[in-house]
């Protein structure tokens, strides 16, 4: 297999601990990152280098799980272990902590703020998802608290244009919730991963999921509106879910995320067996059972367990990783070209 | 938890300690490099304190060298523990315990993995399913109380 995905940088993002997650700002100039340290990093560019901008310290008592930018990169939100999620203001010369949320009984797994920028949603060891609303003023109101999971929720998601909430999970599944009547409910569950689900991504335009887990496989699910030519069923007005791919025998230990590029379409994940992969979907491949080709593959891409994957969202092709090893990289992937002209 | 008060395996079997390996003459050498074997890491572990009893996992048969699993040039272990009653609420903590000791005496490069002798718990897949689980373990490590329980376990006999 070519190699088509090259090292550009690699940081000692979190020394002498793990680096959990990264996550690149709306614009694609920044990339924060978090870790075992407590602390949360930014980095940027500078020439060809990326340079450790700020280094936000004082926020949790223990490990920083994840971060997420609000969608208008204003504002960061991290989670952590010690049960808090801190929001961060970014102003001239820094970030400062305008608020930190409390009410999840324990670790703190995940943050995500909706593309409105008005909700934000956390998930935690104590089984629940909170949705929260933000105000003008910065104020954070929890609206409602989702118990649908029956064990630890690993990972939240919005949709990238609707209103539409995902969580994957300890107890092997997905659930989607919407808002209705002014509350949150969930309408779907998604099953067929075999063990803990640790992360979730959707395609640029929300039509498809792809899910990782510690089964070792990758899973695509498509939406099906009610009414759907495919007579797949579907639950009153809520759409549904189906899996319509799954990629096994391609890792060898738990897949910790996924990430699918807005830009090229490739799907990244990040494994326990130290790789990071990207896939494609096949040229003329059937959208309902679609097939997906091992791409990229870097066997040692870290010295231990990959624990994130990150495609810039404006930079088609940039794609960040971090590591139990306490690396962050930076890798550039070169999509095919136009076929006709191989040897 | 009921150690101290009550014990749920009050009179466990005992079991013999092996002896401690001679090195052998190819070990002595400086210049040859050893690769680790599955020998090495039961002498990692054998000495480990049973949560319950004042005996080592080895005295209690918990750990055996035929359950352990080493791969040096893969960069994997496998240990297979085995909890001397199927109810033990003791199994996640000894299981962490292993984990940890393993995790802190082996090069990084080791992927370590810990479970039950298959058939001998209970809550078998529960507490694989924990163990296996590098967030929840990292989270435990983080809890004062829970690293200072396992820290007993591991702090081994004079």
């Amino acid at each position: 297999m070519k190699q088509r995905l090259k090292l550009e940088g690699r940081l000692a993002g979190h020394p002498d601990s793990r680096a959990w997650f990264t996550a690149w700002s709306p614009a694609g100039s920044l990339l924060a990152s978090c870790g075992g340290d407590r602390a949360v990093r930014v980095w940027a560019s500078e020439g060809t280098e990326w340079v450790c901008k700020w280094v936000l310290e004082d926020g949790h008592q223990r490990t920083v799980r994840k971060v997420a930018w609000s969608p208008c990169g204003n504002y960061l939100a991290s989670v952590s272990f010690d049960a808090t999620t801190c929001i961060w203001r970014k102003q001239d010369g820094g970030f400062e902590c305008i608020t930190t949320l409390e009410g999840h009984e324990n670790e703190v797994k995940s943050v995500a703020w909706a593309p409105s920028g008005n909700l934000l949603a956390t998930c935690s060891r104590d089984k629940s998802v909170w949705v929260w609303e933000v105000d003008e003023e910065d104020e954070y109101e929890c609206v409602s608290v989702l118990n649908a999971h029956t064990q630890d929720v690993k990972h939240v998601i919005w949709h990238p244009n609707g209103e539409l909430l995902v969580s994957g999970s300890y107890d092997n599944s997905i659930k989607l919730y919407k808002e209705e009547d002014d509350d949150w409910v969930c309408f779907d569950t998604l099953e067929g991963h075999e063990s803990t689900v640790w992360s979730i991504a959707f395609d640029q335009n929300g039509d498809r999921l792809a899910s990782c887990s510690d089964d070792k496989t990758l899973k695509i699910w498509k939406e099906y509106k009610p009414g759907n030519e495919q007579g797949v069923m579907c639950n009153g007005s809520n759409s549904c879910w189906k899996c319509i791919c799954t990629l096994s025998g391609y890792h060898t230990r738990t897949v910790y995320d996924v990430s699918w590029c807005p830009n090229t379409g490739a799907i990244a994940t990040a494994c326990g067996d130290d790789a990071i992969r990207v896939f494609e979907e096949d040229p003329n491949s059937d959208p309902h059972q679609p097939t997906f080709s091992l791409v990229a593959h870097v066997p040692k891409a870290h010295a231990q367990d990959v624990n994130c994957v990150a495609w810039n969202p404006k930079q088609p092709g940039l794609l960040a990783s971090c590591s139990d090893d306490g690396d962050i990289a930076i890798w550039r992937y070169e999509a095919e070209l136009a076929t006709g002209c191989s040897t | 938890m009921a150690a101290g008060t009550r014990l749920e395996n009050a009179n466990p079997l005992v079991y013999q300690r092996s002896k401690d390996r001679p090195p052998s003459a190819r070990e002595e050498d400086e210049a040859e490099t050893d690769p680790i074997d599955h020998r090495e890491i039961f002498d990692l572990i054998r000495s480990i304190n049973d949560p319950e009893h004042p005996l080592s996992l080895e005295e209690l048969n918990v750990v055996e060298p035929v359950r352990v699993h080493v791969n040096d040039e893969e960069s994997t272990v496998t240990v297979a523990f085995t909890p001397t009653i199927p109810h033990c609420s003791m199994a996640t903590l000894i299981g962490l315990s292993i984990k940890v000791k393993l995790l802190r005496s082996l090069p990084e490069r080791f992927k370590v993995d810990v479970h039950i002798t298959p058939g001998t718990h209970a809550s078998e897949q529960a507490v694989n399913k924990q163990l296996a689980d590098k967030e929840r373990v990292a989270a435990a490590l983080e809890n004062t109380h829970l690293l200072e329980v396992v820290n007993q376990c591991l702090s081994g006999r004079l």
